[in-house]
């Protein structure tokens, strides 16, 4: 019914091949805009922003990155945390360096630390690929961690080991650190995610993102068609591990406030992981799905039973938290291994072609 | 000067200066070598026969302890406990073939790893629920696993060796010789070998992949619970254990994903390299702690000059 393409001509390539071939989509695109820019700012609490609306952001462009390299160039990695533990750590390096930076530039540049660290562990995915790759970014995971533990000289020489965000200012608004209201944190997370998935779905679906389909799909043949493999990886290692490590410096001034080097350990990275799977590998929109059920999750189970009368304790809450996950994604994989992205194209078909079924 | 003196000198002259020290290094990263080694085997295995690889292995491992320490803990004595827990794994296996694996089939390789995350997580979710996550006594004595040490004084210093490291020795040289015996001899150790060799034609001579599936994790559940009872024994059961799963993924690089003996030099060689690289260069050096990437960079290193591990089979493809 609001889905009609009828009457929506095209009669040129690009028209054919643009940003919303549907004219209800990007109707759709600004709708989620108003709520995400306007309706939410209104009428959200403190709470909300904490605990719901700014981490759902930041997983979301955790994930946008690894979907990046494990969605749509086709190599796993288990090292994402460690990745945005980089991030956090060159950001922090950076305003203690240049206090009067910008710290939206700090974010910006600090994803290049972590793009560079990126592709020094990617090198090993030209001789390797598979499991054998996997395994080669945890050990990114554990030898950053245990890096950023050992290394003084990221944190400062700090006794308690730990990051501290101070207060910063930026158009004479406090952004980050103790002072900064949850409203204006969560309106320059919304900023940046916004410009990065933009630059996400444009890289995507031009010609580096066709590139790295095809070295996902079949990397032999992709070098065949004169492909350079090489470069195709390591880009997508420098890509993927720039907007990771943009994440990551968001995960920590713009949310957490403080962090330690354990916060970047095994856990965030299979967090991230869940995501792109529940979300949908090799989509943009499944990241956001994904992160919205994965932060959600906790809150659900926490509160649901609680409002029937079953009271959970934090602890089993936890601990019910986890097996769901794990359900969940072998759920997923086993009915619907394009994950919950896929739902909602299935929808927007049903949407376009109703209520004629075929 | 000084630098290279501390890190191409020194060490060597304090593993010559106090031999007895050097000794007992190396039996402790023997030790621990042997159970990193029995739990890359668990991966091997299934590995082989299934070209699953499957990362829930770890959390068998904490889940086979803990389900002994709790059945004891609830009153069941440590010897009827122990088959006890074979049958839970038992339970587990079919369970996981059931409703994991067997709706999987033919899928790709990546989507069973993930779907084995996925286990990974219900079972470290259930397991809390059910046995709570603190850390918990192994029952070494109840099962009539020696407790006391043996001391010697060679080069007239003093070593000594835990007599339960020398059973967890014994018994995983028994448990590996057992598991060869029954790949290369038996009937069904023949068809789980026909299995991981080709799937297609080892369904077509009549080997029922669900059967094998169930045996072959199975194997690897009674090797998870004996790896729980050895490390339970040295560290205690807690789901902390589970870190050691992350240390048989490097031995896995370093041997091959698909073969026996790469699991077992493999292990070993980790075990020792990484405890003699704590000792000599990570304390003095870079600060300590330096076990939990030792092993992940050195596979990274070998890797890069043997992309198919010191024994894998030579199939992986040029990229």
């Amino acid at each position: 019914m609001l889905y009609r393409v009828a009457g929506q001509y095209k009669t040129s390539y690009e028209a054919d091949y643009a940003l919303f071939p549907v004219k209800q989509d990007a109707w759709l695109l600004g709708f989620i805009l108003l709520i995400a820019f306007v309706i939410f700012p209104l009428t959200a609490n403190e709470f909300v922003f904490r605990a719901l609306l700014t981490p759902v952001l930041i997983y979301s462009l955790a994930a946008l990155g690894l979907n990046i390299l494990t969605g749509y160039a086709g190599q796993l990695s288990l090292g994402t945390g460690a990745f945005m533990g980089v991030g956090a750590y060159a950001c922090y390096k950076l305003i203690t360096i240049f206090p009067e930076m910008n710290l939206i530039v700090a974010i910006a540049l600090s994803g290049f630390f972590s793009a560079s660290i990126g592709v020094a562990f990617g090198l090993p995915s030209l001789r390797i690929k598979g499991f054998y790759l996997a395994i080669a970014t945890l050990a990114a995971q554990f030898f950053l961690v245990w890096l950023f533990q050992k290394w003084a000289w990221l944190y400062n020489y700090s006794a308690s080991g730990a990051i501290q965000v101070p207060n910063m200012r930026m158009f004479g608004i406090t952004i980050a650190g103790p002072n900064a209201t949850a409203l204006t944190q969560y309106y320059v997370v919304l900023c940046v995610v916004t410009v990065v998935t933009l630059f996400a779905i444009n890289i995507t679906r031009g010609r580096i993102g066709r590139i790295w389909k095809a070295v996902r799909d079949m990397d032999i043949a992709a070098e065949l068609v004169g492909i350079n493999l090489m470069k195709a990886k390591l880009m997508a290692f420098f890509v993927s591990s720039y907007i990771v490590g943009v994440s990551g410096a968001l995960f920590v001034f713009l949310w957490r406030g403080a962090a330690e080097a354990n916060l970047f350990d095994i856990p965030l990275s299979f967090r991230v992981l869940f995501i792109v799977i529940i979300g949908g590998l090799g989509s943009i929109l499944g990241n956001y799905l994904g992160a919205i059920l994965i932060v959600a999750l906790p809150v659900i189970i926490g509160n649901v039973p609680g409002f029937f009368g079953i009271p959970i304790s934090s602890s089993s809450v936890e601990h019910i938290n986890i097996m769901i996950i794990g359900a969940l994604i072998i759920t997923f994989l086993i009915l619907e291994p394009h994950g919950l992205a896929r739902y909602w194209a299935v929808i927007r078909e049903k949407l376009i072609i109703w209520p004629f079924p075929h | 000067m000084d630098f290279l003196h501390s890190i191409l000198i020194q060490p060597f002259a304090d593993m010559f200066g106090a031999p007895d020290f050097l000794v007992q290094v190396l039996w402790e990263g023997a030790v621990s070598g042997v159970l990193y080694a029995l739990i890359a085997l668990g991966f091997v295995l299934i590995f082989k026969s299934s070209r699953i690889f499957n990362f829930a292995q770890g959390i068998m491992v904490v889940f086979a302890a803990l389900t002994l320490v709790g059945l004891h803990e609830r009153g069941v004595p440590a010897l009827l406990a122990l088959p006890m827990t074979l049958g839970v794994m038992f339970i587990l296996t079919v369970c996981i073939e059931r409703v994991v694996l067997r709706p999987l089939v033919n899928q790709p390789d990546i989507i069973f790893f993930m779907a084995t995350i996925g286990i990974t997580l219900f079972l470290i979710g259930f397991g809390e629920i059910i046995f709570g996550g603190e850390n918990k006594r192994m029952i070494t004595e109840e099962l009539m696993i020696p407790t006391g040490s043996f001391e010697f004084e060679p080069f007239g210093g003093f070593v000594l060796i835990e007599q339960r490291d020398v059973t967890v020795v014994a018994g995983a040289i028994l448990l590996v010789a057992g598991l060869l015996l029954f790949l290369n001899k038996s009937k069904m150790g023949r068809a789980i070998r026909a299995l991981g060799d080709d799937h297609q034609a080892a369904l077509s001579v009549g080997i029922s992949l669900s059967t094998i599936w169930v045996i072959v994790w199975f194997i690897a559940g009674v090797i998870a619970l004996v790896t729980g009872i050895a490390w339970g024994s040295r560290a205690g059961v807690s789901f902390a254990l589970e870190v050691i799963a992350y240390k048989a993924l490097p031995v896995l690089m370093l041997g091959g994903l698909e073969s026996v003996s790469g699991a077992i030099i493999g292990g070993l060689m980790i075990g020792i390299l990484e405890k003699l690289f704590e000792i000599y260069w990570g304390q003095p050096l870079l600060g300590g702690n330096t076990e939990a990437w030792f092993a992940y960079v050195l596979a990274l290193v070998v890797l890069l000059f043997r992309p198919q591990g010191l024994f894998g089979e030579k199939i992986i493809e040029r990229v």
